[in-house]
């Protein structure tokens, strides 16, 4: 069953942003962002909280999800106050998936060359 | 009114439609399936070593950047982008292709200018609006 709600959850996302390139000619990078940015604006609204909590991986794998994993560094734990605090919480979890994308994405560079 | 909106109206007869139902059907199978499998991953995950549900969601999360960028150095991760449009782009996936793949195009302009310079030149932007965003917010949090 979780199974199914990840499905959905995960494919109107999609289905959404899909539309907004088609009939809203965003571009492709803007709405990335907008998922990434909504992610963060749910994520400390609370909102996005529930959503993972009904959906998992469905609202996670999404790009707001990144968004969300930027709040949720902020959330978790005393409130940091301060411009340093603030600013290593924001990577607390983000920095997991941020570190290994660039890393893994040289390592693919290191082995591959490019095709066609 | 002016020329440029007379030439857009004009030429709007001849511009073939995007096949919205089509586009938005691949990308909701396509989306869902990578969703799902990425679920599976985060129950597999939380019944082993994971000590958290956010931990086995980024342990799956990683898990399937790493997906990405393999199969983005096979040159397959384009054909299902392709296929399924934001089902494929509009996931961590696809920004974990995105970074690989200019990565790997851009290596012959060397390990500096060249991979270390145009890495996030497709994917970031979501990444640079996201931490905008969670900073300012934060500052401000609770």
């Amino acid at each position: 069953m979780e199974y199914v709600r990840a499905f959905l959850a995960g494919g109107l996302v999609c289905v959404i942003a899909q539309l907004l390139i088609d009939r809203g000619r965003w571009t492709p990078a803007g709405v990335a962002s907008l998922l990434v940015v909504l992610g963060v604006i749910l994520g400390f609204g609370g909102v996005y909280d529930r959503w993972v909590a009904s959906v998992g991986a469905g609202a996670m794998l999404p790009l707001s999800g990144l968004g969300y994993v930027f709040a949720k560094g902020v959330m978790v734990g005393p409130p940091p106050s301060g411009l340093v605090a603030t600013g290593g919480a924001v990577f607390r979890f983000a920095g997991a998936l941020l570190a290994f994308m660039v890393a893994g994405s040289f390592a693919a560079a290191l082995i591959c060359k490019p095709k066609g | 009114m002016g020329l440029r909106t007379d030439y857009l109206r004009e030429v709007k007869a001849f511009q073939p439609s995007p096949p919205y139902a089509a586009n938005a059907g691949k990308a909701f199978l396509v989306g869902g399936a990578l969703c799902a499998l990425a679920q599976w991953l985060a129950n597999w995950y939380g019944g082993t070593f994971a000590t958290s549900a956010l931990e086995a969601h980024l342990w799956a999360s990683i898990v399937m950047a790493g997906l990405a960028i393999g199969l983005t150095a096979v040159g397959k991760y384009d054909d299902i982008s392709q296929f399924a449009g934001a089902g494929a782009t509009m996931l961590l996936t696809g920004l974990a292709n995105a970074l690989a793949s200019a990565a790997i195009e851009h290596r012959s302009e060397g390990w500096m200018a060249g991979v270390g310079g145009q890495m996030l030149k497709a994917g970031g932007a979501a990444i640079i609006y996201g931490v905008i965003a969670a900073y300012v917010l934060g500052l401000f949090w609770p």
